[in-house]
């Protein structure tokens, strides 16, 4: 690339840097300013609280968990789009970025009246219905749960719960970080060359070890950098979470949502200090994604 | 002659997968089953839920929610929120692609990464900071309390926190567009005497129009959506800083639940425009690269 031929570069960088100043980085240091006016004293007891670290277990747990489905089910998909040809692909396809065209809030109401108790998929698991009665206290397996301590808040009493547990949790947080594995494997599964599977297949390699051996450790940096993003994603969530999780202390309550609680109690230093550790988490995973990219380009280059 | 250059036969690939790079079509029936199944459950059923639930009072009562004055303007704050937050984006998107991928300088992987950081940061944060800065007990809060003028739980605090969420949007769809389409016209243009402003609006725009057109879509999609950070500087004052999400918020919570998706499905129906014109544009976009190959006899380099 040639430097300077092209006119206009004072302009749009001096735009570009005056704009991301304003609005992005002078008031994400407030939130580092703020939190050190209140002391680092305060700091720590603030995130170390464990009604605050309980949350950190649900926005960063449960989020690792959803992250891990969406690679599980994105790499699926991918392929399925890429390789497969069948009716309904198209619309399958634009399907994907619904999560990412979607508003939390829409998307919240949605899923919990999917999941409620007695409404469309939550009533399915009734104990009296064919679902639910697996979990029911009649059977061995539902009364073995009834002695679990971690399925307690699980089992209602007339079925088994997923809205307003940490189920309702993880189904949100798969529901919004859907897109990011799937259009980060897809255009890789794209550029795959066949002439290496062919290979394969004639040196005597079954289908599914030409998948295992051959095709798959290509996809993976692809594959970690969606799992990323959408862990990235996760982490931060909160219109689509406050709807489903019924928000309670110490089980379903995010982070986000301790925030806003204490800017609604007036404790802006704790609010700020709060948000300086969800920062300093985006941070570190968007750091983690870009070395994956960077790991990734360097192993192509190689090749 | 014939028999000299008779070879094995090779099968066109699309026609007939080969077997030895094509599972088995049990497997493969399978694979397109549960991705079918799980797309029906996570995307197909939600938005079922939103027009179902929106419209079980009936077509009268869906449409009786908007003229309600609360919904009413619930709705406008959105769309002047959006109105303004989107074309400043889309500005910045610009200015920032041009620079990005005209020009080479020390520090460019750096201010992608940071254009790209209110993507990454929680939405509620991109809220709590402006309250930092102007709430009460902000720096500039005393300031602007004393000369009257109201930035959090106002218009201009939503506009704020609206700008700060959906900021990478634009920039993010034109940066790699105008990186794989290079420069080459564009220091043609420059040479047969264009100014910059004509290469702009000659060259460049109608290159990237359908990449800009997706930027802008998704940007006011998400604008009119966002939920964490308005809710946050918005102060939830029912009439007065509400916007179609937080309204959804409130009927839900006061167990009007026909009304709460009737909103919704407003916003849904925006979501689902929004797809439709990002796949009409992908189409487009692969149209006009085959095009620019086919003329000038190139093969296609994806």
């Amino acid at each position: 690339m040639k430097r300077f031929t092209l006119p206009g570069f004072g302009l749009t960088l001096g735009y570009t840097l005056v704009y991301l100043t304003l609005i992005v980085l002078i008031p994400l240091s407030a939130l580092f300013l703020k939190t050190e006016s209140g002391g680092w004293g305060h700091f720590w007891q603030t995130i170390t609280d464990p009604r605050v670290v309980a949350s950190y277990r649900v926005s960063f747990g449960i989020s690792l968990v959803a992250a891990l489905i969406n690679g599980l089910f994105g790499v699926l998909a991918a392929w399925v789009l890429v390789r497969y040809r069948f009716p309904g692909r198209r619309l399958l396809d634009a399907l994907v970025d619904l999560p990412f065209a979607l508003p939390t809030a829409v998307a919240g109401i949605a899923l919990t009246t999917l999941y409620a108790p007695n409404e469309w998929i939550g009533r399915l698991f009734a104990f009296n219905e064919p679902l639910g009665a697996w979990f029911s206290p009649h059977t061995p397996f539902g009364a073995w749960l009834t002695t679990q301590a971690w399925a307690k808040s699980y089992l209602g009493p007339a079925g088994l719960r997923i809205a307003f547990t940490q189920l309702g949790v993880l189904i949100a947080l798969t529901f919004i970080g859907l897109p990011f594995v799937v259009r980060t494997v897809q255009p890789v599964i794209q550029d795959l060359s066949l002439d290496v599977e062919e290979a394969a297949a004639c040196l005597g390699a079954t289908r599914l070890q030409t998948f295992t051996r051959v095709v798959l450790p290509g996809l993976l940096p692809a594959i970690f950098t969606g799992v990323t993003l959408a862990y990235g994603r996760a982490v931060g969530e909160y219109g689509s979470i406050v709807f489903i999780s019924g928000n309670l202390p110490f089980k379903t309550e995010i982070t986000p949502l301790l925030i806003i609680s204490k800017l609604e109690n007036y404790d802006y230093t704790g609010a700020a200090g709060l948000g300086f550790i969800m920062l300093l988490a985006s941070f570190v995973i968007l750091l983690i994604s870009n070395g994956l990219q960077a790991w990734d380009n360097r192993r192509k280059g190689v090749a | 002659m014939a028999g000299a250059i008779a070879t094995f036969p090779t099968a066109p690939r699309a026609a007939h997968p080969d077997r030895a790079t094509a599972e088995p079509l049990v497997v493969r029936a399978v694979l397109i089953g549960i991705v079918f199944a799980f797309f029906a459950l996570f995307l197909f059923l939600p938005l079922l839920v939103v027009f179902m639930e929106a419209l079980s009072k009936g077509v009268p009562a869906f449409f009786a929610v908007f003229e309600d004055s609360a919904t009413a303007h619930a709705v406008k704050l959105t769309f002047i929120a959006a109105g303004i937050a989107v074309p400043l984006n889309t500005l910045f998107g610009l200015a920032a692609a041009w620079s990005l991928t005209r020009f080479d300088f020390p520090g460019r992987p750096v201010l992608i990464t940071l254009i790209d950081l209110p993507l990454w940061v929680s939405p509620v944060i991109g809220g709590l900071i402006y309250v930092l800065i102007f709430g009460a007990q902000g720096w500039f809060g005393p300031w602007f309390i004393d000369h009257d003028i109201r930035i959090i739980f106002a218009l201009p605090g939503i506009v704020l926190a609206t700008i700060f969420v959906t900021f990478p949007f634009v920039a993010r769809g034109l940066i790699p567009l105008m990186q794989a389409q290079g420069t080459q016209e564009e220091e043609a243009a420059l040479s047969l005497g264009a100014n910059g402003w004509q290469i702009f609006w000659r060259v460049t725009l109608p290159k990237i129009k359908w990449g800009l057109l997706y930027g802008i879509i998704l940007c006011n999609a998400r604008a009119m959506g966002e939920f964490g950070a308005v809710s946050v500087v918005s102060g939830h004052i029912r009439g007065k800083t509400n916007t179609m999400p937080l309204h959804i918020e409130i009927l839900y919570n006061e167990y009007q639940f026909a009304a709460a998706f009737a909103v919704a499905s407003v916003l849904c129906i925006l979501a689902l425009l929004t797809l439709v014109i990002k796949t009409y544009a992908e189409w487009r976009a692969e149209q006009q690269l085959a095009e620019a190959a086919r003329t000038a006899d190139l093969p296609i380099h994806r």
